[in-house]
């Protein structure tokens, strides 16, 4: 998401499913479309049956290889290598759409002085303080425009919107040249970081033979200009890796590059991968950020009262101008009439982040005693989070553990079936751990909205009441916070403040006493205070106290009484209007300015999408224009201008201060305004363009001695290892090898071979095999097929072996936990895990079972044989 | 009268018989001639049940779903045509949504683990909700820091929350609501990063 | 009612088994063991009792028309939804002693539970092996076409989950030339080996369960021509009869002399 976010300005998809249908070519890429988005791949059937060409570069030829146009293996770990060749290839072959790329693109801005790039200094950009392991952001600044000045000045991530780490930049003495010639401009800058990015270098380091790379460039790059476009689809093949935000990043950059975002049959289809993970990221449950991508206040930074906090996040110019009105308006749905102007709206009682809150930062926590309790909703660690045997343990240094889920999972059982109880690393009787397993609604059984990959907010219905003592989660919060509400309205403590004024009174309704669900929805749309009519959108939102917001982002679902938009079910176009409702304001196309040319004229009939209407005086077209309305494509800013009326109406990236989109990141991310290509943590080779900088410079290895890595290259481990789904089942299994009719399809565990690595091994197709690296040893059957290519990377064999990572230790069906095998390390941006490219070795024969797996283990760590 | 009803009986039964109805529509028993009261009366499982405009619970492509329920039980479910995302098509696990929420190992009651103990036990639904809210209090207490060197922390990191990705955005906000501008939770996460 | 068919293309076959799945939800049948196969994907096998679609996974070392793959040598991985082809002519409807096993009206081919008696016929019957005994419930089962939702003017669930429509239900007489109209597209964009199976010279007479292959029926395990048993009928008895004759004869010999 910061890697859209940042380049664009939201954190989200760009296009919807059925906009597939428009592109002339589709590029999937760390994706299996086919099998984890089957139903949403019939969009990529039908653009492929209309001609359009369809890409698929991964390291396994799967079920989505086998519908493409072209299939390229793929060295796991070397995406930004490949992606940065065909941004080489684009700007060494002059394939950029240039009338996109200098009216809406900071393409031409020029840098300050002062930068240097990682080919100047041998892998790190300037700026790197190797004490702190962060990079100083201060060089990467535009020449003539202020990037903040504080104190406190160190390049951060995370999940909100810039960073919360400076003043909030101005960009309005921007020195550009519209040429595109100036040497210090982003252009020429991005030409020379990519210069090595060759087909040569795609051939040694990814694996893809030069003819094979070419035929691809030429395909998707070809799909460019006025009449065409092309789009790319990503998932987890992109994410889960020390470089995510990056390898997101270079292809966004590809993306403005060849003019494709905000039109039809373009932009970046970010495939998630839960029903409303979209939904959990905009209402989040995360904790560097609250609804609506508004940083969490952190500890003396930004947050020592309200004024700070603006002064760090409002943007002079751009959408974000507008951020006092959402942080407000949060403020008064959080605090209600508690929250006045003298107490900064309750600002003061929010929590501070002080660290590293995430789900691995608190879990090496929780492993060291430091967690008491822990809730878990939804969600399986035990099987689905990286370095299974550590998370596992971790769980048992616990005081007490509340669990909700519709069945008896891992992470509820741990303390009496885990592989750790069966290998005597834990002892029932020894592990303290209170827990409590609550049943909860299923889907059917509630009503409530998912937000999809699309950002469409959904409402399902009720069907049926759950069973039993089964209940929905607004249940549970709500009494759990009203027995909390409780205990705290007789002591006025300052640490009770935010408890105290919270509201809390939802309409309750059912024998179960269940607060409604679309109040809460209401709460979260807005409403104008004292009167609380629902507001119709973020455009009513007020910064002194007379509106309340759940989330900005999501305003205008429920603009009326009775009108939950969510719950719209009659679809009259082919982008799905009237058919639920889509953030922002039931725009499905976003940045969808950039469909017209500056003077507002689409850029060809073909591809219309939104233009300007001379008669009329608004823009109009085939979506809600993700622009103001009436803003006519020649106006020009004034001077002093502030807020979304110093955007001029040729720049469609209305988030940023300047409009345009950022081919080059000057603040929000941690590891640099442009990506490079660095290894894996773990890696067959060493890092051909930056043999000092193997890694990405500030990502977290979080290593620890229960959290070891192998060497790059290691003889103990030759294997690359890459973990991923299959269609029959679902994450951790907990929804699907529980189901006779999912169990079936997929029985046992298994892993992917080629038939080269199978014959050294003395591996027959079936065998059971036993994987092992420098976290964990699993047993899996071995299928060996052509579908895994061994490749030829500087001259050396590297073997993949491909594990699905659904398996667990309860079910109908069972096996061994593939992310046992995954370090705990953290993207130096979100802090996600590398789950896509490891090290392990691989040899015939079941694993042994109890206490001698972990001999087996440290035999393999010590790189040893097992007898 | 009697006697015409019998006649009535007989006739209805001799035309119900696949043997005569073939000497009588000169057909060879292969047909509709041949075909059970059952079978003639077939009909599909979900007739004149109710339907619930749901949504798939699975991955995020957020395919639309019928779910069909009489007398407060769910009979099937399968997609909804209407949508112009999924056009009323669904993927295995999708398709599978019904034993999703019907099948045998789906559980119903709270268990609960006492400390060292190596059984689950039984608990009602209220006294859990009690302990769980005294223990999230009794941590709090313990571990809340208010300020630290003149500043407001307000804020614990002795209880954390996981969880999200798979349920509702009033779930989230509530427990976002709750557990962060309420308690002062900041150890809060869920599978999406990115 | 009009006749309806189905049509399945592997060409556009995702291999996910929602047509497996849907199945078996509609009509509440079990899952038939956890078995894995280490053949490709398919753990399934076969169509049986407890399976009345099956995705076959097909792993070759042949190019897929214009496709190109990184691979060293040529490559393809075919998936195909096989299911009961509702002949014209149907082996196991000729064979049930019972009537328990009917042509409907919509021209679909239907076991009936409540009349069938287990006797197992039609399972020797089947040229391609897809009707079997469940031998816990004693009764033989095969896909019912959906008929009770087709009664109501539903299309089958398996039609209507498939995500890619690589499933089609609709009039046969349409399919048949949707069928045709695919293979000449398929042809003209390269796909060389492109071909209906519906066995129509065969004494089965057709099916309406059509498909759209690539390569020889083959390797999906479908009979190149497919035969009715009672094809043989005629010549069956003709041979018992000459037979008889043949044996009266010697015997009226033997005690001549």
């Amino acid at each position: 998401m910061p890697g859209l976010g940042t380049t664009f300005g939201r954190g989200g998809a760009t296009t919807a499913l059925p906009d597939l249908m428009n592109a002339d070519t589709i590029l999937i890429m760390g994706s299996n479309m086919a099998e984890n988005h089957p139903v949403g791949f019939q969009w990529v059937i039908e653009a492929r049956e209309r001609g359009t060409k369809v890409i698929h570069v991964d390291p396994r030829f799967s079920r989505t290889s086998a519908m493409a146009d072209i299939w390229a293996p793929l060295r796991a770990g070397s995406d930004i290598l490949f992606l940065g060749g065909l941004v080489n290839y684009v700007l060494t072959h002059n394939k950029d759409f240039r009338e996109y790329v200098v009216n809406y693109t900071n393409a031409s801005v020029v840098i300050k002085d002062d930068f240097q790039d990682t080919e100047d200094l041998d892998g790190l950009f300037s700026g790197w303080d190797p004490d702190q392991r962060k990079y100083d952001p201060h060089s990467w600044g535009f020449a003539g425009a202020s990037v903040g000045d504080d104190a406190e000045h160190f390049a951060d991530g995370g999940h909100a919107k810039h960073s919360a780490s400076m003043s909030a930049p101005d960009f309005n003495g921007a020195e550009h040249d519209r040429t595109l010639e100036h040497p210090r401009c982003v252009y020429q800058i991005l030409k020379r970081h990519f210069a090595r990015y060759t087909p040569e270098m795609v051939e040694s380091y990814c694996g893809v033979k030069r003819e094979l790379f070419l035929k691809i460039a030429e395909t998707f790059c070809s799909a460019s200009g006025a009449d065409k476009t092309g789009n790319i689809c990503y998932a987890l093949g992109w994410t889960q890796h020390s470089n995510g935000v990056q390898i997101i990043r270079t292809a966004a950059i590809l993306q403005l590059l060849l003019g494709n975002i905000g039109r039809p049959g373009g932009g970046i289809l970010a495939l998630r991968g839960h029903a409303s993970i979209q939904g959990s990221t905009d209402i989040p449950t995360l904790f560097d950020i609250l609804p609506g991508y508004l940083p969490m206040p952190k500890f003396k930074v930004n947050s020592h009262n309200l004024e700070a906090y603006l002064r760090k996040h409002q943007d002079k110019t751009g959408w974000w101008w507008n951020i006092d009105k959402y942080i407000v308006s949060l403020l008064k749905a959080y605090y209600g009439g508690a929250a006045t102007k003298e107490n900064d709206w309750g600002f003061g009682w929010l929590p501070r982040i002080t660290g590293d809150h995430s789900h691995q930062g608190y879990f090496i926590e929780m492993m060291d005693g430091k967690v008491e309790g822990l809730f878990v909703m939804g969600q399986n660690p035990a099987v689905a989070a990286p370095s299974g045997r550590f998370e596992r343990k971790a769980l048992s240094k616990l005081k007490w553990l509340v669990v909700r889920d519709l069945v008896e999972l891992e992470s509820a059982s741990f303390w009496y079936d885990s592989p750790e109880v069966e290998r005597g690393e834990l002892r029932t009787e020894e592990i303290a751990t209170e827990v409590f397993f609550l049943p909860a609604a299923g889907h059917a059984e509630k009503e409530g909205c998912f937000t999809n990959t699309q950002r469409l907010l959904q409402w399902h219905q009720k069907a049926v009441d759950p069973p039993g003592d089964a209940r929905a989660e607004p249940w549970f919060i709500y009494h759990l916070g009203r027995r909390l509400k409780e205990k705290a309205r007789l002591d006025p403590r300052p640490r009770n403040a935010g408890l105290n004024a919270l509201t809390w009174d939802y309409p309750l309704k059912g024998k179960h006493n269940e607060p409604s669900v679309e109040e809460v929805l209401q709460e979260i749309n807005g409403r104008s205070l004292p009167d609380r009519t629902l507001v119709k959108g973020f455009v009513d939102l007020k910064s002194d106290g007379s509106t309340s917001c759940g989330c900005w982002i999501y305003s205008g679902v429920f603009p009326a009484a009775g009108q939950n938009r969510a719950n719209d079910r009659k679809s009259r176009d082919f982008y799905g209007h009237g058919w639920a409702f889509s953030w922002p304001a039931d725009r499905r196309i976003l940045y969808n300015r950039a469909s017209a040319r500056p003077d507002g004229r689409p850029w060809s009939e073909r591809k219309k999408l939104v233009w300007w209407d001379e008669a009329q005086k608004k823009w109009t077209g085939l979506d809600v224009p993700d622009f103001t309305a009436t803003k006519p494509p020649d106006y020009q800013p004034p001077a002093g201008a502030e807020g979304d009326a110093a955007i001029a109406g040729d720049r469609p990236f209305i988030l940023h201060p300047d409009g345009l989109g950022w081919i080059w990141v000057p603040i929000g991310l941690a590891d640099g305004p442009l990506p490079a290509h660095y290894e894996p943590w773990e890696s067959p080779v060493r890092n051909p363009l930056y043999p000092n900088q193997q890694t990405n410079p500030p990502a977290m290895a979080k290593q620890r001695p229960d959290n070891q890595y192998a060497d790059s290259p290691d003889d103990r481990f030759p294997y690359v290892m890459t973990t991923y789904r299959l269609t029959e089942h679902h994450t951790s299994g907990a929804m699907s090898r529980t189901l006779p009719h999912l169990a079936e399809l997929q029985p046992d565990p298994f892993c992917e071979i080629s038939p080269e690595l199978a014959a050294e091994r003395g591996i027959e197709n079936g065998d059971w095999v036993t994987i092992t690296s420098m976290r964990g040893i699993i047993e899996a059957r071995a299928l060996v097929t052509s579908r895994m290519q061994p490749l030829d990377i500087d001259g050396k064999r590297v073997q993949q072996v491909g594990v699905p990572f659904h398996w667990g230790f309860r079910g109908l069906v069972k096996g061994d936990a593939a992310n046992d095998l995954v370090a705990i390390s953290e993207e130096p941006n979100v802090r996600i895990q590398e789950s896509k490219a490891l090290l392990c070795n691989l040899v015939a024969g079941h694993r042994t079972q109890g206490k001698k797996a972990l001999e087996q283990l440290e035999q393999q760590i010590r790189g040893q044989a097992w007898q | 009268m009697e006697g015409r009803r019998e006649i009535a009986m007989v006739k209805e039964f001799l035309t119900r018989w696949p043997v005569v109805r073939q000497i009588l529509t000169h057909s060879d028993g292969t047909g509709v001639e041949a075909m059970s009261d059952r079978t003639r009366n077939l009909a599909p499982k979900h007739h004149g049940a109710q339907v619930a405009r749901s949504v798939c619970p699975y991955c995020a492509v957020g395919c639309g779903q019928l779910a069909y329920h009489k007398d407060g039980k769910l009979i099937s479910i399968e997609g909804d045509p209407e949508s112009p995302i999924s056009r009323g098509r669904l993927c295995p696990k999708g398709s599978d949504s019904f034993e999703l929420l019907t099948h045998a190992g789906r559980e119903t009651r709270v268990k609960y683990r006492r400390p060292y103990s190596t059984q689950w036990e039984e608990l009602d639904l209220e006294t859990a909700m009690d302990m769980i809210a005294e223990r999230v209090w009794e941590a709090r207490e313990r571990t809340f820091v208010e300020k630290s060197d003149g500043e407001d922390v307000m804020h614990t990191t002795a209880i954390a929350h996981l969880g999200g990705a798979t349920l509702d955005n009033e779930e989230n906000y509530l427990i976002k609501k709750l557990f962060a501008a309420g308690l002062g939770m900041v150890c809060i996460s869920n599978q999406a990063r990115i | 009612m009009a006749i309806s068919a189905f049509l399945t293309d592997t060409t556009v076959c995702i291999g996910c088994k929602a047509c497996e799945v849907a199945c078996k939800e509609w009509n509440h049948i079990p899952a038939d063991g956890f078995t894995f196969t280490g053949n490709s994907y398919d753990n399934t096998g076969s169509l049986g009792a407890s399976t009345w679609r099956h995705v076959m996974f097909l792993e070759q070392p042949t190019a897929l028309g214009p496709q190109t793959t990184g691979t060293e040598d040529p490559f393809r991985w075919l998936f195909l939804s096989d299911v009961c082809k509702h002949c014209e002519n149907a082996g196991c409807l000729e064979a049930c002693p019972t009537g328990a096993i009917v042509r409907t009206e919509v021209g679909s081919v239907y076991v009936q539970p409540d009349v069938c008696n287990g006797c197992g016929y039609c399972v020797v019957s089947c040229p391609f092996g897809v009707v079997d005994k469940n031998h816990e419930v004693g009764t033989a089962f095969k896909c019912t076409f959906c008929y009770d939702r087709q009664k109501e003017g539903l299309m089958p669930a398996c039609a209507k989950a498939c995500p890619t429509q690589s499933i089609q239900f609709g009039e046969i007489n349409d399919l048949r030339e949707r069928a045709q109209l695919r293979i000449e597209e398929l042809q003209r964009r390269g796909y060389n080996d492109a071909q209906i199976y519906d066995p129509k010279e065969s004494s089965v007479g057709g099916a309406h369960a059509m498909f759209v292959i690539l390569g020889q029926p083959e390797a999906y395990n479908f009979p190149p021509a497919p035969e009715v048993p009672t094809v043989h009928l005629k010549s069956a008895w003709n041979a018992a009869l000459i037979s008889a004759a043949i044996v009266f004869l010697v015997v009226c010999l033997a005690f001549a002399f």
